[in-house]
């Protein structure tokens, strides 16, 4: 909203002054630089490392899982950021709170009532665009009731989370047991994804999906910062709280519901790239804030999937890493908060 | 000029505000006092729609607070509650800026800057522009916020105890300066306030709450008077006039 004279700034040094007109950059703008370049270098590492055989066959290969490997990282990076906005706390994630649970829920759900037939006679992209849809409604139906109302504690919300999370998890279980076993087995296929086999029939709309969320999200931006002040001062501030906040709510359900499409739930990928973001960015700026957790989220996965494929030459732990990783910050955050 | 129009909010089975029918003078200092739980703190968050009144209208220079586009009102109304939670880290430069959102949603003019610079410099926070909140002590936070709601330019300013966190100096510092605001700036001011001296010494109008209800309202001279504040708050309360001004005792 106004240039940062605040944050730690870097002056070209006093003897080469004459020959350079004094560059400053402010923290907030060179850790988004030092990111984007760690991020490009994933990239190409990723793309380019150990490859064997013909190029025209590698980079189309290797750009299909990239590009996925990206809508995930910006979708799981965005939604987890604007959620601890509008919730107005650094902990709660919507993995956390069993958005990704619900997911799983919906998609069960849907092979129950509808049978099998759903799974395989509506191509995925319909049958994507339909689940995105109920897990709007009952994302919205549920967090509208959770965050709109009187502020609420967040000891209360983790625990409803959690409760929450367990009960969309056990549903799921129960109907999966009581499916025939054909359909149980392509519903569990359809569950297996991960980092490395991702769907390409998904992405193309994952991109358009991603797309539409995005100017939503652009055009709200000037909202993020006072909503990160509380409700009260939002409103006093004269931001329509209740549409924007469920609006907002609205788009983070379409990002969990894109990311776990495309590679299945993991639970603490969001927070450990948002409390990163926090605190090497340093500013509470969402202009800073949001390409830097994207950007985080970008070289974790991309460089992580790279390392570990490249370097320790297996394919499917990633997820475990950056859940292990991810779970210790929980934890810190939770002990930190408490020890205050 | 507030109105409000039979105001009510019931939690449960317990009326916390009941049927409130007041007009608050426009210009000048209006305190509500009262002891905990007479429901002024409720009342103000209803006034300034934070809150959601279950029956009853309140109308800010015409305009309905619950109808009103929100930015809108936000030229008009301002509010300050006593628990300023929040996760973002700004600083006091940041938070001060806020103030100018309903104007410039987010891309300060010259003019905001002008508004912001007078914020900072009339709650004397100049040295401590550059720090971030939670580097301050609770009065210089408490200023920090007032600071960011002067800058919203509005011509009602409502304060939920802005006294609270701070010490004698601090307190009777912030309490000049809202008259200051008053007098120089034509503002109105509504302060929930806990300390009837304070209310005595600065306010032009007072209203008196109990359990809910109005219970006495008036010029400051009509209410700083033993019967009736003894008969709001319960106790014994004398009023003594020292040099013009009435104080009240109520320590024993």
């Amino acid at each position: 909203m106004q240039p940062d004279q605040s944050s730690g700034i870097i002056v070209a040094s006093p003897w080469y002054k004459r020959f350079v007109p004094s560059v400053t950059l402010s923290r907030p703008i060179l850790v988004l630089v030092i990111l984007g370049v760690l991020a490009l270098v994933s990239i190409v590492c990723f793309m380019t490392l150990g490859a064997r055989g013909s190029w025209s066959f590698v980079l189309p290969f290797r750009g299909r899982k990239l590009l996925s490997l990206i809508v995930v990282a910006y979708a799981v990076a965005m939604s987890t950021i604007l959620f601890q906005t509008v919730t107005n706390n650094r902990i709660l994630t919507p993995s956390i709170m069993g958005f990704d649970a619900l997911y799983i829920l919906i998609k069960t759900g849907l092979v129950f009532f509808l049978g099998i037939g759903a799974l395989t006679t509506l191509d995925t992209q319909a049958q994507f665009v339909v689940e995105v849809l109920v897990m709007v409604a009952f994302s919205g139906l549920l967090f509208r009731w959770l965050f709109l109302g009187q502020e609420r504690s967040l000891h209360l919300l983790v625990l409803v989370g959690i409760v929450f999370g367990i009960l969309f998890r056990s549903v799921s279980q129960l109907m999966q047991r009581m499916l025939d076993p054909n359909a149980f087995n392509v519903l569990q296929d359809s569950f297996f994804a991960s980092f490395s086999t991702t769907d390409s029939s998904l992405l193309v709309i994952s991109l358009v999906i991603i797309g539409a969320v995005s100017v939503v999200m652009v055009r709200l931006m000037h909202t993020y910062d006072v909503l990160s002040l509380g409700r009260a001062q939002a409103i006093n501030l004269g931001v329509n709280y209740q549409r924007t906040v469920v609006t907002i709510l609205v788009l983070v359900s379409v990002l969990v519901a894109v990311s776990t499409a495309l590679v299945g739930p993991i639970t603490f990928f969001g927070l450990l790239v948002a409390s990163l973001a926090h605190g090497l960015v340093g500013s509470s700026r969402h202009k800073y804030i949001l390409p830097a957790a994207a950007l985080l989220a970008i070289i974790c996965l991309v460089g992580g999937q790279t390392v570990l494929e490249r370097v320790f030459e297996f394919d499917t732990a990633l997820s475990i890493i950056i859940e292990f990783l991810g779970g210790i910050v929980f934890i810190f955050l939770i002990l930190r908060r408490a020890a205050r | 000029m507030i109105i409000a129009n039979g105001v009510t909010k019931t939690y449960g089975t317990e009326c916390v505000v009941d049927n409130v029918t007041i007009t608050l003078p426009a210009k000048g200092i209006t305190s509500i006092i009262g002891p905990n739980g007479a429901g002024k703190s409720t009342f103000l968050s209803m006034v300034s729609r934070l809150l959601d009144m279950d029956k009853g209208t309140v109308t800010v220079d015409g305009l309905d607070v619950t109808k009103a586009p929100g930015d809108v009102l936000a030229r008009r109304l301002s509010i300050l509650r006593q628990d300023n939670h929040m996760t973002a880290r700004l600083t006091v430069r940041d938070l001060v800026s806020f103030g100018r959102y309903p104007y410039s949603k987010g891309r300060l003019t010259i003019e905001d800057k002008t508004h912001i610079d007078d914020a900072i410099g009339y709650l004397n926070l100049v040295e401590l522009e550059g720090r971030y909140l939670d580097e301050l002590s609770g009065g210089q936070r408490q200023r920090a916020f007032v600071a960011m709601v002067l800058c919203q330019d509005t011509d009602y300013v409502l304060l939920d105890e802005p006294l609270n966190n701070l010490d004698m100096k601090h307190a009777m510092a912030m309490m000049k300066l809202l008259r200051r605001a008053a007098n120089e700036l034509g503002k109105t001011v509504v302060l929930v306030l806990h300390d009837i001296n304070f209310a005595s010494w600065y306010s032009d109008y007072i209203v008196a709450m109990r359990n809910g209800k109005v219970a006495h309202q008036g010029p400051a001279e009509a209410i700083i008077r033993p019967d009736i504040l003894s008969d709001v708050y319960d106790m014994d309360i004398k009023v003594h006039e020292i040099g013009g001004q009435r104080v009240s005792l109520y320590y024993e």
